[in-house]
């Protein structure tokens, strides 16, 4: 099956008065059906140009796009939006609706709608189904953002920053949310600024910068993490010891035939994704 | 998988919502619904005087305040609830859903219509229970006020939605539109007798069409005898026709060029 997601060449550029920004420099980007995507970049970089322009919200000024087999800026987009779900950053419309009120009546606006109650539990909402907009938590109000995503039983379900102000018990058990979603065969396309939720979560992560993409790999990939020396750590003679190393397996091995017994305050590491999304931005400037 | 629904049937469920929004919102029932009776008895209690044979000024006011009230429920409301909704999302989240945009106009122009029935009902009860106004005693009176009635509310529904990109914010919305409605009310002879105004004022109030609203509706709820009162000592029906068909066709093609889904 085609890819869920086909991007070639997409630029974007923003005008006023006499300075141009561009914004979105020539991308190429290619998501799998079934797949969750990660989208990493600073402020700026371009990620949420890039994704409303997928989404159909904005024109571009040059490139091929492919979302769900369609170009958004020709389909007709009632019939595609049918078939995707977008949850946007913050709002807070539907202040005066219930949650229940909210996701009965989007639920109208699609052929083929999930059942409102079971969008409810999966979001995990039963016992604020009849609490109106304005009474939800910040974490509540980004639930019910995620049940409207997914109220019409999206084949592609856009996700920008999902769990900004989240606290780590809501971030886990959304996480567990998407997981259940990707399970069900919906492809996910997010943005986010948690390296750590995009290494919980995503397949596959591209990060962004300046408008380019400058790695796109499995999160255990990028940036050649796996082929990074790894950082081995212990005590000997009363002294701390570090070394970078390509053999920790053989380092280790002499460590042992010299040290008896445990090897005091032995540590191994590669370099975290944080470190190596560090690296890679601050080296893009 | 079945058939997506219609422009009409998501119209009508937006409709529906959005009546239900509005009868939560305590300010915007207040504020549209309630606060003009309460002008109608502040006004009644405190000019009791004829101001022709036969007609005194609570039987002007009230013809007014009919006027007054196709601008509240169509221009003021629109123009203040369209920005508002930019500001928190709802028409962009809207525009991410297979919901056509028509459908959302259509759930305005339903809103639009059920609060203007509503306020007129209640003027029509104030004006007829206490300050003897005579419901339109001819087939003809009745057409009048009917088509008065929806060119008026048409042309106001579009220039509300035409309007709506003016305010920079849904917070400042309610400070730009309201003061314009206030403005052109007083120009436009609902609070005072038109002809008594100065002239300049007449002739700027002419321009706009809430002075034709009014005296449309004087036509209705007066006896005959008043149009000799009036500017032109005559009702004007073509030309105010004429003047709100003009404003409703320009509103169109100004919304349709104009109207903005986000913030800038």
């Amino acid at each position: 099956m085609s890819n869920a997601i086909e991007v070639r060449g997409l630029r974007k550029s923003y005008r006023s008065g006499k300075s141009v920004l561009d914004a979105v420099r020539g991308i190429d980007l290619e998501v799998r059906r079934g797949e969750i995507f990660a989208l990493l970049g600073p402020n700026g970089a371009g990620k949420t140009s890039t994704i409303e322009i997928l989404e159909g919200y904005r024109s571009r000024d040059g490139g091929e796009l492919r979302v769900l087999g369609e170009d958004p800026a020709t389909t007709n987009l009632p019939i595609w939006r049918n078939r995707v779900g977008i949850v946007l950053q913050s709002t807070k419309d539907g202040a005066d609706l219930s949650v229940a009120e909210i996701l009965t009546h989007f639920a109208q606006y699609y052929s083929n709608p999930r059942n409102v109650d079971e969008v409810i539990a999966s979001v995990g909402l039963e016992e604020k189904r009849n609490a109106r907009g304005e009474h939800l938590s910040g974490g509540q109000r980004r639930r019910l953002d995620v049940a409207l995503g997914i109220i019409g039983n999206p084949e592609l379900l856009f996700l920008d920053e999902p769990t900004t102000g989240f606290d780590p018990e809501a971030r886990r058990s959304f996480w567990e949310l998407i997981r259940t979603l990707r399970s069900e065969g919906t492809t996910i396309l997010m943005s986010t600024h948690y390296l750590d939720e995009a290494e919980a979560l995503a397949d596959r992560v591209a990060v962004m910068n300046n408008g380019v993409i400058i790695d796109c790999a499995p999160p255990e990939r990028l940036g050649g993490r796996d082929r990074e020396r790894v950082n081995v750590r212990w005590r000997e003679d009363g002294a701390l010891h570090q070394e970078l190393t390509d053999t920790p397996t053989e380092l280790l091995r002499k460590l042992a035939a010299r040290i008896t017994g445990e090897i005091p305050e032995l540590s191994i590491s590669r370099p975290s994704l944080e470190e190596i999304y560090l690296q890679m931005i601050g080296g893009g400037e | 998988m079945s058939k997506q629904p219609g422009v009409l049937a998501i119209g009508l469920a937006r409709g529906v919502l959005e009546i239900k929004q509005f009868m939560r919102q305590r300010e915007s029932v207040v504020f549209t619904l309630l606060f003009p009776i309460l002008l109608l008895l502040i006004f009644g209690a405190v000019f009791k005087d004829e101001i022709a044979p036969d007609v005194t000024f609570s039987q002007y006011f009230v013809a007014g305040m009919i006027a007054s009230g196709l601008v509240n429920t169509g221009f003021q409301q629109l123009a203040i609830t369209i920005p508002m909704e930019r500001d928190d999302g709802t028409l962009k989240r809207l525009r991410g859903t297979p919901a056509p945009t028509a459908s959302y106009f259509i759930g305005k122009i339903i809103l639009v219509f059920v609060s203007m029935i509503v306020q007129v009902a209640l003027l029509l009860a104030f004006g007829v229970a206490l300050y003897g106004i005579n419901l339109p005693s001819t087939p003809e009176r009745w057409l009048t006020f009917i088509w008065v009635m929806l060119l008026g509310i048409a042309s106001s529904t579009i220039l509300g939605i035409a309007f709506s990109v003016v305010p920079k914010s849904g917070r400042g919305a309610s400070a730009v539109v309201s003061p314009i409605v206030i403005i052109l009310q007083f120009f436009s002879g609902v609070f005072f007798v038109f002809t008594q105004l100065p002239t300049w004022m007449q002739n700027f109030a002419a321009l706009f069409p809430l002075k034709w609203l009014t005296q449309g509706m004087r036509s209705v709820f007066l006896p005959d005898s008043f149009a000799t009162q009036e500017v032109a000592q005559s009702w004007e029906h073509g030309k105010t026709a004429i003047i709100l068909t003009a404003w409703l066709v320009a509103g169109f093609f100004i919304a349709l060029k104009t109207f903005r889904w986000e913030r800038s």
